[in-house]
């Protein structure tokens, strides 16, 4: 029986696919004149920025899209079955059955108040009519397959109780329990770690292959393209630029988008034989010609220490008994130490839970430290110099649409730290936003507008401006420019390291995107579980990472660059440990060895054995 | 199970810190209670008589002594005597909270009938007929006074349609159809108030819910309507519309007074206003404490309803 149902699954056929939208104004087209095929055991890459339409596509093949207020004109078939002309009961009988998605957020696609198993079970009862017992034997047999460990143990787990991972793995069970012919993953991996993404995409290619299904792959991140799709669509604003084989387009992309949209794309290894950060090449998207990036000074200048920072340790109680007796802590920063000269921009890297955002807080004095020291340009931090170091350590935030108040104008925005510590006049302020903006590359006169009105690198811009106010010495950016668009990504980060050549600022950049601190860091520090495991100049890092985390890291990140594929190891399915310890943990001694001038890596403890 | 305990341990530390203060705060108003209770008319008070109560009322004994007397009495349920005609306060409240109750009870009732439901419905047919309708007469419903309300009624069911006596009440050994007419319609004054509140809330909760993620999932699944609606959207839209209406239904256990008055229904919190127009301090601490209890017991129910319906809660 399954002999013949893999042989004989459908592919997807789109032609002359148009999707409108109605807004007040009447309709506003979304996709235009979309037409591809994917046929059975092959995966198809819709990419693009956002707003190209490469989700509405994804939702308009499920019937997902508001009835009332979406027009689609055009064909979409499965097989020999026309999808836009079926019932709303067909439509409900084929999701989830004949096409499956899996969706970006692994946190919040999952119901927080059923069990786990039962949100796989249900599927299948729903599509097959099966008894529960059944469906709950098939769906244990289904989380085995997705490798989620004890499965039967954790069948009747909620989803808080499982990680990002885990969660997105219940997802793609859920996906597979009545054996789709197409199977829509819309940025599946995007919201993930990259060792975990990497063990995901391992898994949706190996459960592809089992099932022979067709894969609609939804991304913005050429890596993951190059990783997985036979064939890509690339699209733009509702348009499709350009189609063809991956390898094709990687080697030799017509369009000027598709060429912008690859140049763009951070390259490991890219920078090998440069100790100082290089700024990306901006591509026209209408031309497709390069800008001449311009080659940088050196800024660093060691003899100024702007920040040491020495065995800097937080924690925080997480179970308490009820006579207050802590029993169980988050080790969320343990006994870092580090340095940033002037001119210096110093990435910490590493992925959720190792510390590094917690750590820049802590460097702002956001956080209290347990123990330990912050040493700014020479001074303590205590809690009477809090106020006044503060004002040279300024901070930069990942959403750039959460960190600006909606109720404030940009000008206000931008001079509110002047204000908190009265430091100009209202005329001063005014004259202060003006030349910022301008500084920012962004126009004097948006000042009197509000933040709504701007796009995400646009309000990027504005944050900079902001931090910029009270003319810090350090900025501590925290992923701040993870959830941008590649393109908008590559401006802000020229930006920059232009301001740091202006002012000799010094930065901390905190990331997880190991391409981009390639790029921009002279030095990097790698954490893991709050522990700083390896620590040194970046050439060193990148060319010679040294610590079993540092290696899996880097292995990790997707390479864009579909030729090189084959060469991937397999990443073991691991999880990221918690840093959650019990009330009478022992933190263990560390000692660094010292493998080149300045690159320290921690002596590998026996959990790192095998 | 361990959240279960703590909820437990926690409402009965509560209700202890809650018999201290009121306890106490017959020693913290200002001037003697037992003067106070014997001067009504403005005159000073006989002295002799005043140390007989005080004496009666064990004020002359050390404050330690008193508090240990009052635990103890409270460990067998019993309240003390009212100042005002010697009867037992326990009796008393005994007699009335469970008419109160059944008041407070048949009113959640019907507004948790009608208010989910129709919460849901206009939630899901936002901007339809049902929906704008809806939201005029729960805007109406909650605005309009329950002695108002309550009048109305009387003036409908009973006097024109002479449907209902106007009101009173008889027990209900004696005449159970009789009891539950009477109770029917004090019900339905405060029932419809608060069934508003409910629609408003689980409406507004559903609509935060529709767009999430995770019903989008269940769509994906190609679930039928039937299924998202009850086990995806309505399980995770209650959360709120619990918190709410139980501190609507608290806000009741002293607050019913309007409409015992209005149907002259012989309940809780008549008890509880005319022993303040008495100063009345046992019966006035006891009904108070009765209360605070009922308030505190609710208050764990809700915690473990929450924990039975998001199992994040259970910790």
């Amino acid at each position: 029986m399954s002999i013949a149902e893999t042989t004989t699954k459908p592919g997807l056929s789109i032609s002359g696919l148009n999707i409108s939208f109605r807004n007040k104004d009447g309709w506003t087209s979304v996709v235009r004149d979309l037409g591809f095929d994917i046929a059975p055991g092959e995966t198809v890459a819709i990419v693009g920025e956002s707003g190209s339409g490469k989700s509405v596509t994804a939702l308009s093949v499920l019937g997902l899209l508001p009835q009332q207020s979406t027009r689609i004109e055009g064909s979409i078939r499965l097989g020999d079955k026309e999808l836009l002309s079926l019932s709303p009961k067909d439509l409900k009988a084929l999701r989830g059955n004949d096409i499956a998605m899996i969706f970006q957020e692994p946190m919040t696609s999952l119901n927080p108040t059923m069990c786990i198993g039962e949100q796989i079970a249900e599927s299948i009862i729903a599509h097959r009519g099966i008894s529960k017992a059944e469906a709950r034997a098939e769906a244990i047999r289904l989380m085995e397959k997705v490798h989620i460990p004890s499965a039967a143990r954790r069948y009747g787990e909620y989803p808080h109780q499982f990680s990002g991972g885990m969660r997105q793995r219940v997802m793609i069970a859920i996906a597979l329990a009545c054996k789709p012919a197409l199977l829509i993953a819309d940025e599946p991996t995007t919201a993930l770690d990259v060792t975990i993404q990497a063990q995901v995409l391992n898994l949706i290619k190996e459960l592809q292959e089992e099932e022979g299904m067709a894969v609609l792959f939804i991304t913005h991140d050429m890596g993951v393209v190059a990783e997985v799709a036979d064939r890509m669509v690339v699209m733009y604003r509702g348009d499709v630029v350009e189609e063809g084989t991956t390898t094709e387009i990687f080697a030799n992309a017509r369009h000027p988008y598709t060429k912008a949209l690859l140049s763009a794309v951070p390259q490991l290894g890219s920078m090998s034989g440069s100790n100082d950060p290089q700024p990306f090449a901006i591509y026209d998207i209408n031309t497709g010609l390069a800008a001449e990036a311009s080659v940088l000074q050196s800024t660093v200048d060691t003899s100024e220490v702007l920040l040491d920072v020495k065995d800097l340790s937080v924690r925080f109680p997480v179970q308490q008994t009820i006579f207050g007796k802590v029993t169980a802590r988050v080790h969320a920063v343990e006994n870092v130490s580090l340095t940033l000269a002037r001119g210096e921009t110093l990435a910490i890297v590493g992925e959720s839970g190792s510390g590094k955002s917690t750590t820049g807080k802590l460097i702002t004095g956001l956080l209290h430290p347990t123990a330990g020291k912050v040493e700014i340009c020479g001074k303590p931090m205590r809690s009477d110099t809090r106020q006044s170091l503060s004002r040279s350590v300024q901070m930069i935030f990942q959403d750039p649409f959460a960190s600006l108040n909606p109720r404030l104008t940009v000008g206000r925005a931008i001079t509110e730290p002047l204000r908190i510590h009265k430091l100009a006049t209202e005329k001063e302020q005014d004259e202060i936003a003006a030349s910022l903006l301008t500084r920012v590359g962004l126009s004097p006169e948006i000042a009197k507008r509000y933040p709504h009105e701007f796009s995400g690198g646009q309000r990027q811009r504005i944050c900079v401006a902001r931090t910029l106010a009270l003319k810090p010495s350090v900025i501590i950016a925290d992923e701040a420019v993870s959830a941008l668009d590649v393109s908008v990504k590559a401006q802000v980060v020229n930006l920059l390291l232009e301001l740091q050549q202006e002012m000799q600022l010094g930065f901390i950049f905190i990331s997880h995107d190991m391409a981009v601190v390639e790029r921009i860091s002279h030095r990097v520090a790698v954490m893991y579980l709050g522990e700083i495991v390896e620590i040194g100049p970046r050439a060193a890092i990148f060319s010679n990472p040294v610590h079993p985390y540092t290696r899996r890291l880097i292995e990790a990140v997707p390479v864009p660059d579909p030729s090189r594929r084959s060469d991937r190891h397999k990443i073991a399915d691991s999880e990221i440990r918690s840093p959650v310890r019990a009330g009478d943990y022992i933190v263990p001694t560390r000692t660094y060895r010292e493998v080149s001038p300045g690159h320290l890596v921690q002596e590998v403890g026996p959990e790192w054995a095998a | 199970m361990f959240w279960f305990l703590r909820r437990g341990i926690a409402s009965l530390i509560m209700l202890w810190v809650i018999v201290t203060l009121v306890f106490m705060s017959i020693h913290f108003v200002p001037g003697d209670p037992v003067e106070l209770l014997l001067s009504q008319d403005g005159g000073s008070a006989d002295p002799a008589t005043v140390q007989m109560i005080r004496e009666d009322l064990g004020l002359n004994r050390p404050i330690v002594e008193q508090y240990v007397e009052k635990l103890k009495g409270l460990a067998s349920f019993d309240l003390g005597r009212s100042m005002v005609d010697d009867s037992s306060v326990s009796a008393e409240i005994a007699r009335r909270l469970p008419r109160t109750l059944e008041l407070i009870g048949l009113a959640a009732l019907i507004s948790l009938v009608i208010g989910i439901p129709a919460g849901i419905y206009a939630a899901l047919h936002t901007g339809k007929s049902f929906d704008r309708a809806a939201s005029y007469v729960a805007g109406f419903a909650q605005g309009i006074p329950v002695f108002v309300l309550g009048t109305l009624l009387i003036l409908v069911f009973s006097q024109m349609l002479k449907l209902t006596p106007a009101g009173g009440f008889v027990a209900f050994s004696q005449a159970p159809g009789k009891h539950m007419l009477l109770l029917l319609m004090p019900s339905l004054s405060i029932g419809i108030g608060l069934a508003a509140i409910v629609f408003r809330i689980t409406r507004a909760s559903t609509l935060e819910v529709l767009p999430l993620d995770y019903v989008r999932t269940a769509r994906a699944k190609g679930l039928g309507d039937r299924r998202i609606v009850l086990h995806h959207i309505l399980r995770n839209a209650l959360i709120p519309v619990i918190t709410i209406f139980a501190l609507q239904i608290g806000s009741l256990l002293g607050g019913t007074v309007l409409v015992e008055y209005v149907f002259n229904w012989p309940g809780l919190s008549g008890m509880l206003v005319s022993g303040v127009n008495a100063r009345d301090y046992p019966t006035v601490t006891g009904v108070i404490l009765v209360i605070s209890a009922l308030f505190i017991g609710l208050n764990f129910l809700v915690d473990v309803l929450y924990g039975l319906t998001d199992p994040r809660v259970r910790k």
